[in-house]
């Protein structure tokens, strides 16, 4: 580690990725393993919890008594609450959303995986896929996570055989992919002996891939932004109005999509006024492009109202304003959501008022069935909602952008955060299979 | 498997931003909602590393305008005389304006009482709640890391707090992609921390790329220190050495700035910024393990104090 340089060090980008996993499946025995293996526990943290382990007369240290912060976790032995844990290597820095494993808790997985570009599914090698593996898949393809990792784990219990690893990996691929999940990385571990971890197996000589931390290490984290639609939603007009900058008038926020360029057309939604990139400010540094997920200061050539809210996009690729929003949503509050429920709806930079006019349906994750008209929808839920805004809102569909294809609801009176929403369809249709007689049609 | 296949080389793509850019653009849009939304936000400030790179980002946050916050510090009476210095000077040249909660005073009104241990950190709380209820501050910001203890990886960024500035994690709202929720009622107060994913290696590079002035302790220095529960802590008027306890000049850095009775340094020979980055790259031990002693009270020392409204 010496001989590391500083330059080196920060050249290094962030992946950050979500663990699911139930009860049994050595989740918390992965996660100590990663960052014992990557040496991230440093020697105070395990003597803590040598320490803690010993006072409870357990003979090993206990690696889920790393993950589990929370007095109420450690005294009932379960983890009740996402945690955010951090480890690097020379190569990447990561941001691993800890998420409890129990049935009830979709809402935990839900929340880590909004934010995260892989999701690491855990199945046990005995079990194979079950209810909970399905349930999983399923909420990394509602909530559009580009990369799943399969992590078929103890290994070492089914004498490390190939054909067990691969019939789980082929089963699972196939239902992944059904769901569109766009990518499957399907590695055969043992967390608890540490084989294709960190390090390679030599158990399993059969298997020629990548182990989880490699695989972790160069999954690409940035997307071609060529395609994306552009989006800025202002945060903050900053106006010094000081001697050395008596008009400067600035747009900032952080780009929740695609790129902006100097001297590109512009429209602010919802009011559609139109404009002309004049400027853009990256911390105080002038610079002519800036993408996802800098955080800028747009200059315009014209003085248009323009306030905390508003969302800035490319004229040629405006979204439809709309008030009536229709989404897939989670239910994070322990009260329920029901129809007729008068919310607040945080979406970008903006917060509107809203009713929710209908739920038509909910998902049962098991058996990905449809349960119609349900009423209402309790903590943990996920169904269809159709929600009318007090306002015209400029919505993406969640499938096109993260950022502007969610939002949340919040109760207006005592501000709770109750539901997760996504935009638009609730998967996404696995890539068509190309009609080759369509191409070459004038050619028979 | 035809499913492994699917790795490639290196194929991050021009636009993917290094991680120290990634963190910065975070902290920044988080600086920029509280901007947003909240009436009387205010920066904790220490004079310790991460409050100073608190400030630094929500200095260019704002950029060409002013920072649009106040600082408020948490005056233990046990400070370590170059980081009130390096407080004052920083206030100065920004034009800021400073408050200050003072345990002295509370001690000196009866209100506080001192421990046997001289520790003061615990004894912060209530000056800290109590200067939130009477400025109103609605949004606190704090350098709290979620690498920085376990209780604290639970944190979330917009915490909210209750009219006694209680945190209560099981009651804590989900944060969903960057839409935080300030929402809060009267008399309720929302912790924010914009460095919640840095690390202190993060932190520390971040500090050399910005070129970042800080107080001299955190570089390596000769220093009158005494050892006491395993640690080096600096001789002074605050209450050491005691007796059996001896001075000794050694070579020593400070890895975090607290109360001076209970934050101890570490030997090292890291007088450049090169140099600390190389030594806690290679540190077998945390920050804290390392340098705080009132983390050790007990398993849940640090949920304790947060609970009660500590930072």
């Amino acid at each position: 580690m010496s001989t590391i340089t500083t330059e080196e060090l920060s050249a290094t980008t962030l992946l950050r990725f979500a663990t699911a996993g139930s009860v049994d499946d050595g989740k918390s025995t992965l996660v100590g393993r990663l960052l014992h293996d990557s040496k991230s526990v440093l020697t105070d943290q395990l003597e803590a919890v040598e320490r803690a382990s010993a006072s409870r007369g357990q003979e090993a240290p206990d690696l889920a008594l790393l993950t589990d912060g929370l007095r109420a976790e450690r005294e009932q032995g379960i983890t009740i609450d996402v945690a955010y844990r951090y480890f690097a290597t020379p190569r990447r820095r990561f941001i691993l959303a800890d998420t409890p494993g129990h049935v009830q808790y979709t809402r935990n997985m839900v929340t880590g995986a909004s934010t995260a570009e892989l999701t690491v599914i855990l199945v046990d090698a005995r079990n194979g896929v079950v209810e909970q593996t399905r349930r999983h898949a399923a909420i990394a393809a509602l909530l559009r996570v580009p990369h799943a990792v399969l992590a078929v784990n103890k290994m070492d219990l089914v004498g490390y055989d190939e054909k067990v690893f691969a019939a789980i990996a082929e089963e699972f691929t196939a239902y992944a992919t059904e769901l569109g999940v766009p990518e499957v990385t399907a590695i055969p571990i043992s967390a608890l002996v540490g084989d294709n971890v960190v390090d390679a197996s030599a158990n399993m000589d059969w298997y020629g891939g990548p182990t989880v931390l490699e695989h972790l290490e160069t999954v690409p984290v940035a997307h071609d932004l060529s395609h994306c639609h552009a989006r800025l939603p202002v945060q903050y007009v900053i106006r010094p109005q000081s001697a050395d900058h008596p008009d400067y008038r600035g747009y900032a926020g952080q780009i929740a999509a695609g790129s902006f360029h100097v001297g590109e057309e512009v429209t602010v939604l919802p009011s559609g006024r139109t404009s002309k990139i004049s400027g853009i400010d990256l911390l105080g540094e002038p610079v002519d492009v800036a993408w996802t997920t800098q955080s800028v200061t747009l200059l315009l050539e014209d003085d248009i109202d323009i306030s905390r809210g508003d969302l800035i996009v490319p004229t040629k690729d405006a979204p439809p304003t709309t008030q009536d929003i229709e989404a897939t949503v989670c239910h994070v509050a322990d009260a329920p959501l029901t129809v007729g429920h008068r919310v607040l709806l945080k979406h970008g930079t903006r917060t509107v008022k809203a009713i929710v006019k209908d739920i038509p349906s909910r998902l049962t994750l098991d058996d990905l069935s449809l349960h119609p008209h349900p009423g209402q929808l309790a903590a943990n839920d996920i169904g269809r909602v159709k929600i009318r805004t007090a306002e015209p809102l400029p919505v993406d569909s969640y499938a096109d952008s993260r950022r502007t294809g969610s939002f949340i609801l919040i109760d207006p009176n005592d501000g709770t955060t109750l539901t997760a929403g996504m935009v638009g369809e609730s998967f996404a249709a696995p890539e068509p299979v190309k009609d080759e007689s369509e191409d070459d049609g004038w050619d028979f | 498997m035809t499913t492994a296949a699917t790795v490639s080389e290196e194929t991050d793509s021009p636009y993917a931003l290094s991680h120290l850019d990634a963190l910065e653009s975070e902290a920044v849009h988080i600086f920029r909602e509280v901007a947003g939304e909240f009436e009387r936000p205010v920066i904790l400030f220490s004079g310790g590393k991460d409050s100073i790179v608190m400030l630094h980002l929500a200095l260019k946050a704002f950029r060409p305008a002013s920072v649009p916050f106040s600082l408020l510090h948490v005056d233990t009476g046990h400070n370590f005389p170059e980081v009130i210095d390096y407080r004052d000077r920083t206030v100065a040249r920004h034009g800021l304006r400073l408050h200050v909660a003072s345990v002295q005073d509370y001690i000196d009104r009866g209100v506080l009482k001192e421990r046997p241990d001289g520790t003061r950190n615990p004894l912060q709380t209530v000056p800290l709640t109590e200067k939130i209820q009477q400025e109103r501050f609605d949004a606190v910001f704090g350098g709290g890391r979620r690498d920085e203890e376990k209780a604290r990886a639970k944190e979330r960024v917009f915490s909210l707090r209750d009219e006694f500035s209680q945190w209560d994690p099981r009651r804590q709202r989900p944060e969903l992609w960057n839409l935080y929720n300030g929402r809060h009622a009267p008399g309720e107060h929302v912790r924010v921390f914009p460095l919640s994913n840095w690390t202190e290696l993060d932190v520390w590079q971040y500090i050399a790329r910005e070129g970042i002035e800080l107080p001299e302790i955190y570089y390596a220095h000769e220093r009158e220190v005494f050892k006491r529960s395993g640690m080096w802590l600096t001789a002074g008027d605050w209450g050491g050495p005691k007796d059996g306890e001896t001075v000794e000049k050694r070579l020593v850095r400070y890895r975090t700035v607290g109360d001076m009775s209970c934050t101890g340094a570490v030997d090292s020979e890291a007088d450049t910024i090169e140099k600390v980055i190389v030594e806690i790259a290679a540190s077998r031990l945390t920050e804290r393990g390392a340098t705080r002693a009132d983390d050790k009270m007990s398993e849940a020392a640090m949920e304790d104090r947060k609970r009660e409204g500590y930072f």
